[in-house]
């Protein structure tokens, strides 16, 4: 009982360390964030005075003036459209994987491992080069297509597992139940997979939402520039003004998706799902 | 309702192990036809390969007359009972049973109407907007009983549906599932390893051995007239004993002493044979009268252990013997073994098993007299396992 109380009380001050690790820096953010521009250097950790300039500043104007709003879109339009795509190529390409034997098998699946660990930055050049020349420099396609080879393998390998727990009978009964292959795959497997789905679909957009590298190589204005590389163009107020003030609103804001995804999916993540499928 | 017809089916796997070879089988309208066999000897593959989840390597398969070898598993128009039930986690039990008559396109009162009938007669009513997870092993069973049920298909398929259940359980729904299928008359295939289900459930059963098929019949004609020795050790609990035999001048040595040879076994002349008789063929020589005992044989032996059961009394005693050896015997045996107890035997001695009347007095480490009805023996050919019988 002792050692219980014990352990309990060091595992605790252990989590309470590393949340405070983790946290301080987005606290500090939000804090400079709330600060008004004049008093950002001030030193404090926390504001004397709350203002909400720094996030008025991001919105003024509308889509046309401020610098921020045309980026957020993009940086959705983007990242929404990656996951998509994503995960449905990766559930057909793992559910294969996982039910099929076919030639080839484990050449996909070590070419998909291959690619991700890949360096992206050695990609960049050439594919600077070649979107230029092909005329997909600076557009939503230039950016979907480089996200999706590297989120992919990620989250092909993640499906596979996923699908490799569901019993192989349970489709076998749909297709007796008179279900097509793909039916037995959409109404049964699909289903019983969500959790796996989503767990995915986190990964990956949380991979294009966060991208730098390829945003600010790829892109050269606000047509498909995401959030991460316009922060670096952002303009303080005037040329002597610093905008730290307005980036770390910026950051606040384009953070509040990835929390909201999350929060939202975290429910469907349950595990046990499959409980009672087959006999307990 | 329909009749299944297989005609030389094989299969073979893609590693080249032979899983079904050559099975030729017809099972009737409205037949219950069980396949039975020690683990791995095909019968889950045959059953697989009705039910189109498995292919055909080889031979024509029919259903209701038609050639179905290259159709879907949907468009067979068969149910499937699985060993696991394969119930799907996601829907409750009414959907459960509604997936298939709902991927059919029959309209939803139709559904409700059809599901409400069959989780009647299944005793589910209350448990309908349950889902499998909160079910108990029994309900999850009468589950994926009543989705086959509810399509009216041509033929049910069943894999061992009843392994998972626990012992009572387990009888119990081997009567329910003897009731429903008398009473829906559909064609059935069941698959079992356990041939006391075998014996009980089915009107026919065939029994399989590494993929071939030994011998179809009523329960009662493989118990009585086993094709061969795998059969004749196969169907029975307590398993039949063998013993080896000396076939000499119409006359058979038997461990247990020497008796008449009859007529269609003297005909294959001299030589050793294997002789089988069931537990229920010996009695203790004091309950059966002195008239009795000149249509047999009577032996002394020490009795090793008695196991009574109330109605019955098992006893276990051992002969000189040096054995039976034969491959069919070979598969059996491990299987069996656990059951008889027979791995404790000292080398050149044979464990025999007597089912005596209960009012028997005998105790363990008895001497005890026991009379063997000799009328009863079974004579198979050892090379080949074959059964000798009367040249007809």
């Amino acid at each position: 009982m002792e050692r219980g109380t014990r352990e309990y009380a060091l595992w605790s001050i252990g989590i309470v360390v590393v949340l405070v690790f983790a946290l301080i820096p987005v606290l500090w953010l939000v804090s400079v964030s709330l600060k008004p521009p004049e008093s950002i250097a001030d030193g404090n950790f926390l504001p004397t005075e709350i203002s909400f300039e720094n996030y008025e500043s991001l919105f003024e104007g509308g889509i046309d003036e401020s610098p921020f709003i045309k980026p957020l879109i993009n940086s959705i339009l983007i990242a929404l459209s990656t996951t998509v795509i994503a995960i449905v190529l990766a559930s057909f390409t793992a559910y294969a994987i996982a039910r099929l034997e076919f030639p080839g098998k484990r050449v996909i699946l070590a070419g998909a491992l291959a690619i991700a660990m890949f360096p992206p930055i050695s990609t960049v050049g050439p594919l600077f080069d070649m979107w230029r020349e092909i005329g997909l420099y600076d557009t939503y396609l230039g950016l979907i297509i480089p996200y999706l080879t590297f989120s992919l393998p990620l989250a092909i390998y993640a499906l596979v597992a996923f699908f490799r727990e569901i019993p192989w009978e349970l489709e076998q009964a749909a297709q007796v139940d008179g279900a097509t292959p793909f039916q037995a795959f959409t109404k049964v497997i699909v289903p019983l997979a969500a959790p796996g789905m989503f767990t995915a679909a986190i990964l990956v957009f949380i991979f294009a939402w966060n991208d730098f590298l390829f945003a600010i190589s790829l892109t050269s204005t606000d047509a498909s520039r995401t959030v991460p590389a316009s922060l670096a163009f952002f303009t303080g107020e005037s040329s002597f003004t610093e905008p730290t003030g307005s980036i770390a609103a910026a950051a606040v804001v384009v953070t509040v998706p990835i929390i909201v995804f999350v929060l939202f999916f975290q429910r469907r993540i349950v595990s046990g799902l499959t409980a009672g499928a087959v006999k307990g | 309702m329909a009749e299944i017809t297989l005609d030389g089916i094989t299969k073979v796997f893609p590693d080249g192990q032979e899983a079904v070879k050559q099975m030729d089988l017809e099972i009737g309208d409205g037949e219950f036809m069980i396949l039975v066999g020690p683990s791995g000897c095909g019968k889950s593959t045959a059953l697989r390969m009705i039910a189109g989840l498995e292919d055909i390597t080889e031979g024509e398969l029919k259903i209701g007359g038609e050639v179905v070898n290259d159709r879907a598993p949907k468009d067979r128009d068969i149910a499937m009972v699985f060993q696991n039930y394969a119930l799907y986690p996601h829907m409750t039990v009414r959907g459960n049973m509604g997936f298939a008559l709902k991927l059919a396109g029959v309209d939803s009162g139709e559904i409700d109407r059809k599901v409400e009938d069959a989780a009647e007669t299944l005793d589910l009513t209350q448990h309908l907007d349950r889902r499998p997870a909160n079910l108990s092993g029994g309900q999850r069973q009468r589950v994926a009983m009543g989705r086959a049920i509810v399509r009216d298909p041509k033929a049910f398929l069943m894999d061992e549906p009843l392994s998972n259940l626990d012992a009572k359980l387990r009888v119990q729904m081997r009567t329910e599932v003897a009731r429903l299928q008398s009473r829906l008359e559909t064609t059935t295939v069941y698959v079992t390893h356990d041939q006391v289900e075998a014996m009980t459930l089915g009107e026919r059963v065939a029994v399989m051995r590494a993929g071939e098929l030994q011998q179809v019949g009523p329960p009662a004609e493989l118990y009585d007239e086993p094709r061969n020795l795998f059969v004749a050790g196969f169907i029975g609990s307590p398993a039949m004993n063998f013993m080896p035999a000396e076939l000499h001048d119409g006359k058979v040595k038997l461990p247990i002493g020497e008796v008449e040879a009859p007529e269609g076994v003297r005909a294959n002349g001299d030589g050793r044979v294997v002789a089988g008789l069931r537990p229920e063929a010996f009695e203790d020589a004091e309950i059966v009268g002195d008239l009795k005992q000149e249509r047999g044989v009577v032996i002394e032996a020490e009795v090793d252990l008695v196991e009574s059961l109330g109605s019955d009394l098992y006893a276990y005693f051992h002969v000189e013997s040096e054995g039976v050896e034969s491959e069919q015997l070979a598969d059996l045996a491990e299987e069996s073994i656990g059951e008889t107890g027979a791995a404790g035997l000292r080398e050149g001695e044979e464990q025999i098993v007597a089912r005596l009347d209960p009012a028997s007095r005998i105790k363990r480490r008895d001497r005890a007299q026991l009379w063997a009805d000799t009328s009863k023996l079974h004579f198979f050919d050892p090379k080949s396992g074959d059964r000798l019988r009367p040249a007809s």
